[in-house]
């Protein structure tokens, strides 16, 4: 992504019409053509989204009208009746499983990634091949003796399960990428720091962290998006207890178009934690996904 | 395993060149290993142990409707699953999603990174509106597709399709695997689009301008300078988004439960079917003993390629 700072001056210059230094391409007027279209084609893309938010502020018999209602006089009424529904506890639940999966991924990731790249062990790759070829391995393989092993536990309906679960999940993707960001730290600083006479704990603190501070976040973003939408182990192994938002929204499998206002107030609740934290994380989504890998 | 040669590669920066006493360079392996291990025994405890209990399980009978019908049968259970119509039947519909969900996936991913990725008003906006379909939650993306675009009354889908004609259309039942398809597509592209985009971004100006200096055409340069370039991104985006389409369970769940009758179940969802609804252990053990063998064959000749690319160029660059 280094190569994204030679572009930000240029972004800033291209606005003042006058003068542009070295690029002289971009003021076409097919230019203005494609961003109306850009446009257009965006907000088609996510208008599923769009009407699901406007529908959820509706009464139940302006959500469900053919054709369908625009104009309406908006409600909370949908919101407070999921609030109602004992929405919260689910909230707590997929909070935990979300945030302390999460940590447990960067704790035992982050060591193991460094031991895949600065202090390499012998046959890295075939350690790394074995990471990435469990995700390899489909969960409804695995679902039944972990089923088995949680009641003979008694860990079922627990969502301590869960969190050791998403840990696994998410673990290979998580070593993979900060490996990639471990990489991407200059040796040279690395070693001018040792020089100095700076130990290990330090250097990892002062010098290597500033630079993988975004990977790391970028990292958890990613494992924060799977653990919260994960679906497959929450409904199989719990029940009232430790059910977390998605099992939640399957209570509205049934109703087949009469709660469709309802449905949608739900649907908002359970998705806009994590669509909200996906918005303001961004840029480092870009490059996490990228893991990193390619400069 | 060809990885045979590829430590070499990883010399250099191994320990001591210079001769050590050997319980010392042993002790300097193990500093090395210790931070790796803690995760690598979690892996192997949480994922392996448990494929190894389904291993055993699949070569017994075992339904839990009849308690005593446990016994050592062998193979039995595989002939079973390979005669099995449904499974077959699940096992295309598998590919089928899959494929069709990645590849179109990809080309629309493709197309808005490329819209996306000129400067233009707004650009963060539509990129942040864009990426939302990846954000909510998969079991809200299927109500959603279910409930409000495709329902046959009320859809947003058959009111737009009305002047074409098609008013009343029942998608999910009509044409289930569409539905999902369609779901899934709409779910992943910003993924695909997130990856392209990372690609085109990591494209460095010089060689662009380069190939505008020597006159190249629009086309041209994305032909033979940024479609090169973005290979390696594209090929990592159908790795990962076959590898959680191939898993897609929700949204089968919550718009069809794979009907109707069976016509749009899927591997992960049929095996759920008669693992937790039919009782049947061993023989859903069976099944996903082959699942697993099947996904790992075709995993590890995918993998294996993008896998050495990646390799060579981390490898080339530190």
């Amino acid at each position: 992504m280094t190569a994204q700072a030679p572009r930000r001056p240029a972004e800033a210059g291209a606005a003042p019409a006058g003068h542009t230094p070295r690029r002289k391409r971009r003021p076409r007027a097919g230019g203005t053509v494609l961003t109306v279209l850009t446009w257009a084609i965006g907000l088609l893309f996510v208008s599923p989204v769009l009407w699901m938010v406007l529908t959820a502020f509706k009464e139940e018999n302006q959500a469900a009208t053919d054709p369908p209602t625009l104009f309406f006089q908006p409600t909370l009424d949908r919101f407070s009746t999921v609030l109602g529904a004992d929405f919260l506890p689910y909230l707590g639940n997929s909070l935990i499983a979300t945030l302390a999966s999460t940590l447990l991924v960067l704790s035992l990731g982050l060591p193991a990634a460094y031991a895949l790249s600065v202090a390499p062990v012998k046959r890295t790759q075939d350690v790394l091949f074995f990471f990435i070829s469990t995700k390899m391995l489909p969960v409804v393989a695995v679902v039944l003796p972990i089923y088995v092993a949680a009641a003979y536990l008694s860990v079922l309906d627990n969502v301590w399960t869960l969190v050791v679960l998403y840990t696994a999940m998410n673990l290979p993707i998580a070593v993979w990428m900060l490996r990639s960001f471990f990489l991407e730290v200059p040796k040279a600083i690395v070693e001018a720091a040792r020089v100095e006479g700076a130990g290990l704990p330090r250097v990892l603190w002062s010098v290597m962290m500033p630079v993988m501070a975004p990977g790391i976040a970028a990292t958890a973003l990613i494992c924060m998006i799977f653990a919260w939408n994960e679906f497959f182990f929450a409904v199989n192994l719990t029940a009232a207890q430790a059910s977390t938002v998605p099992v939640f929204l399957t209570g509205f499998i049934t109703s087949e178009g009469l709660f469709v206002a309802q449905l949608s107030a739900a649907a908002v609740m359970a998705s806009l934690p994590i669509v909200v934290v996906g918005w303001t994380a961004q840029r480092q989504l870009v490059r996490g996904l990228s893991m990193g890998a390619v400069k | 395993m060809s990885a045979a040669t590829a430590p070499a590669r990883e010399a250099p920066t191994a320990p001591s060149p210079r001769p050590r006493p050997r319980r010392s360079a042993r002790a300097a392996g193990w500093a090395r290993r210790a931070p790796l291990l803690p995760a690598l025994v979690f892996m192997l405890v949480v994922t392996q142990l448990p494929f190894l209990a389904t291993i055993v399980y699949s070569l017994r009978s075992w339904n839990l409707l009849r308690p005593d019908s446990q016994a050592w049968v062998g193979l039995a259970n595989y002939v079973s699953v390979f005669t099995d119509r449904q499974f077959l039947a699940a096992a295309g519909n598998t590919v089928l999603i899959t494929a069709s969900c990645v590849v179109v996936a990809m080309l629309l991913g493709t197309g808005l990174a490329l819209l996306l990725d000129r400067r233009f008003w707004g650009r963060g906006v539509v990129r942040t509106l864009v990426v939302t379909p990846f954000l909510v939650l998969p079991v809200a993306t299927a109500l959603l597709w279910k409930h409000i675009m495709l329902n046959p009354v009320f859809g947003l889908v058959n009111f737009l399709l009305s002047p074409l004609g098609i008013d009343t259309f029942d998608w999910i039942s009509q044409a289930p695997l569409l539905s999902v398809v369609v779901a899934l597509v709409w779910q992943w592209t910003p993924f695909m689009m997130l990856l392209v985009l990372a690609g085109l971004q990591s494209q460095s100006a010089d060689v662009l301008e380069a190939g505008q200096v020597d006159g190249a055409s629009r086309w041209q340069m994305f032909a033979w300078i940024t479609l090169p370039h973005l290979r390696r991104y594209i090929e990592l985006g159908v790795l990962l988004g076959s590898i959680y389409v191939v898993n897609t369970f929700d949204t089968i769940y919550m718009m069809t439960q794979g009907g109707p009758g069976t016509a749009s179940s899927n591997l992960p969802f049929y095996i759920y079917q008669r693992t937790f609804l039919g009782f049947d252990i061993g023989q859903s053990a069976a099944m996903g003993v082959v699942v697993v063998v099947g996904t790992i064959i075709l995993a590890m000749l995918a993998l294996r390629l993008i896998f050495r690319t990646f390799m060579n160029a981390q490898e080339a660059r530190s």
